[in-house]
């Protein structure tokens, strides 16, 4: 089975310094798949080097198409949503303004309004603040937005950095639920960067561990979760 | 009283072009951080596109539109071949930047045009309006042009997908690319768009302060002080900035002694200062808080 996303001897770089060396890796089209590691590892990198946010070399691929030298936006265009650190949300506009955003690239205006819809019955908050300003969510409430504003996309695949930055462990549990939905019942492929080990390895079918900006280790989620040196050495728990 | 309502119309007349300079200005500030010093002379440049074509016979509003889809597309071309090279240069590089198209455009136009005084002709006549003593047709008609324009602008920002994507690159180029907006278009856009207005602010002036090379100096600096006032972030405060430093404008000039029609400009610059020590983020803009 060929890898809908195959990346090959990736190395980016932050002006003079390197951040990634060689990195490698595929995602198999419908996986969950986590990366995992310590800060400063590289995961962050690694996705914006997906969506040619960071200055990089190496072979990327998507759907055997290089992505090399195709700007972020073109690269969106293909049906990648890229859920950044921070959520990225436009806290000035409206909750659906910022969904509308989401699908801002798609001519089919019956989908998009369809899909506001379907946005809402999955995260139900949004709708009931869907005229206020995106600002005023809780941390909570603004990564359910960042991922509905993906969605709205209709994407192939779901890049998120760290979701559960800074979230209350419930509200990360229901998230990740949600996450779970969407990849099973949308078919969405997921590739999650995560801090918390644990809740992700739950999460995910695939993981891979990265460190000072390698792959160190791959397997089956289970595998990872279940092997003691793995966790004491990469994953601290 | 009389003449206290009549100098608070035509402080709105004249606000009215403040308005859509500072408009202008906001814009591009909005989308590349930087203020635009030569978009008195772009306004100007343009007018002076619809003096020649009315020159040639073409009728006014045709001339005028015409003179519209030019300053957009000139407006646009600039944006391409001299600021988004620029765009990640220095702040002094852009501010050389903008200097030199500044005198580039003033000394084309006087090379073309001259420096004569030449007389703009208006659609609307200078008659008393509605058979008022207290304002004129012309000015009726700049308040008209001007309000109209917004209420387009405020509608194609509110309701259109392109508006909605331009707002987003202004406000998060970064989260505005992710979405699959092409941020570079959108700022190449704000420019035709914000040289469009100047070239509408330049034409509803112009039979008013006469048309030659130097006409926008002044209604610029009003115009900056303009979008001081309501704030550099904020389109809304931009306006509302205009109508207020056009009535005050006229209204320091009649009733404060010794101000008279030569004082007038130091107290847009005083304004400016004023605010900037007072309210550096203006009536309605948002402090600017960056991350480091």
């Amino acid at each position: 089975m060929t890898a809908m996303l195959n990346i090959k001897d990736l190395r980016a770089y932050y002006g003079q310094v390197q951040a990634l060396h060689g990195l490698e890796f595929g995602l198999n089209e419908g996986s969950l798949t986590t990366l995992l590691g310590a800060n400063g590892a590289g995961k962050t990198t690694t996705l914006r080097a997906i969506c040619n946010m960071v200055r990089s070399t190496g072979s990327i691929e998507f759907d055997g198409a290089s992505l090399t030298g195709r700007s972020t936006e073109n690269i969106v265009r293909l049906g990648i949503a890229h859920v950044p650190q921070g959520r990225g949300t436009f806290t000035t506009m409206t909750v659906e303004e910022n969904l509308q955003l989401g699908a801002i690239t798609r001519k089919d205006r019956a989908g998009v309004t369809s899909d506001i819809e379907r946005m809402y019955d999955h995260f139900p908050v949004l709708k009931e603040r869907h005229t206020q300003q995106a600002g005023t969510l809780s941390g909570g409430e603004q990564q359910m937005l960042a991922v509905a504003r993906a969605l709205m996309l209709r994407p192939r695949l779901m890049l998120l950095d760290e979701p559960s930055f800074g979230l209350a462990p419930l509200i990360v549990r229901d998230l990740f639920k949600i996450l779970g939905k969407i990849n099973r019942e949308d078919k969405v492929t997921i590739l999650v960067v995560e801090q918390n080990a644990q809740l992700a390895l739950e999460l995910a079918d695939k993981a891979y561990v990265i460190e000072t900006g390698r792959i160190v280790m791959s397997g089956s989620a289970a595998e990872i979760a279940n092997n003691e040196d793995v966790r004491k050495s990469y994953l601290g728990y | 009283m009389e003449l206290f309502i009549n100098q608070v119309l035509a402080g709105i007349a004249t606000g009215a072009i403040y308005a859509c300079m500072a408009l202008a200005v906001v814009m591009i500030y909005q989308a590349i951080d930087h203020l635009n010093f030569a978009q008195g002379e772009m306004a100007m440049f343009s007018t002076f596109i619809a003096w020649q074509l009315m020159q040639w016979g073409v009728p006014y509003w045709w001339a005028f539109l015409i003179t519209l889809v030019f300053s957009f597309a000139g407006g646009i071309v600039i944006e391409r071949m001299l600021f988004k090279p620029l765009a990640k240069a220095p702040v002094l590089t852009n501010v050389a930047g903008f200097i030199a198209l500044f005198a580039i455009v003033n000394s084309v136009a006087g090379l073309t045009w001259d420096f004569t005084i030449k007389p703009f002709p208006t659609p609307f006549g200078s008659s008393p309006f509605l058979g008022s003593q207290l304002i004129s047709t012309h000015q009726a008609g700049m308040i008209g042009v001007t309000v109209g324009l917004l209420i387009l602008l405020y509608l194609f920002f509110q309701f259109t997908r392109i508006g909605l994507a331009m707002r987003a690159a202004a406000a998060l180029p970064e989260s505005a690319r992710l979405v699959g907006i092409n941020t570079s278009w959108m700022i190449a856009l704000g420019w035709g768009m914000a040289s469009a207005i100047g070239a509408i602010a330049g034409i509803l002036i112009a039979p008013v302060v006469f048309l030659e090379p130097n006409m926008m100096g002044g209604v610029l600096i009003y115009g900056f002080a303009a979008a001081v006032l309501g704030g550099l972030t904020s389109p809304l405060g931009a306006v509302v900035g205009g109508f207020l430093v056009g009535v005050f404008e006229n209204l320091a000039g009649t009733y404060i002694p010794g101000v008279g029609n030569e004082l007038k400009l130091p107290i847009a610059l005083a304004l400016i200062i004023t605010v900037l020590v007072l309210k550096p983020a203006g009536l309605f803009g948002r402090p600017i808080v960056k991350r480091v």
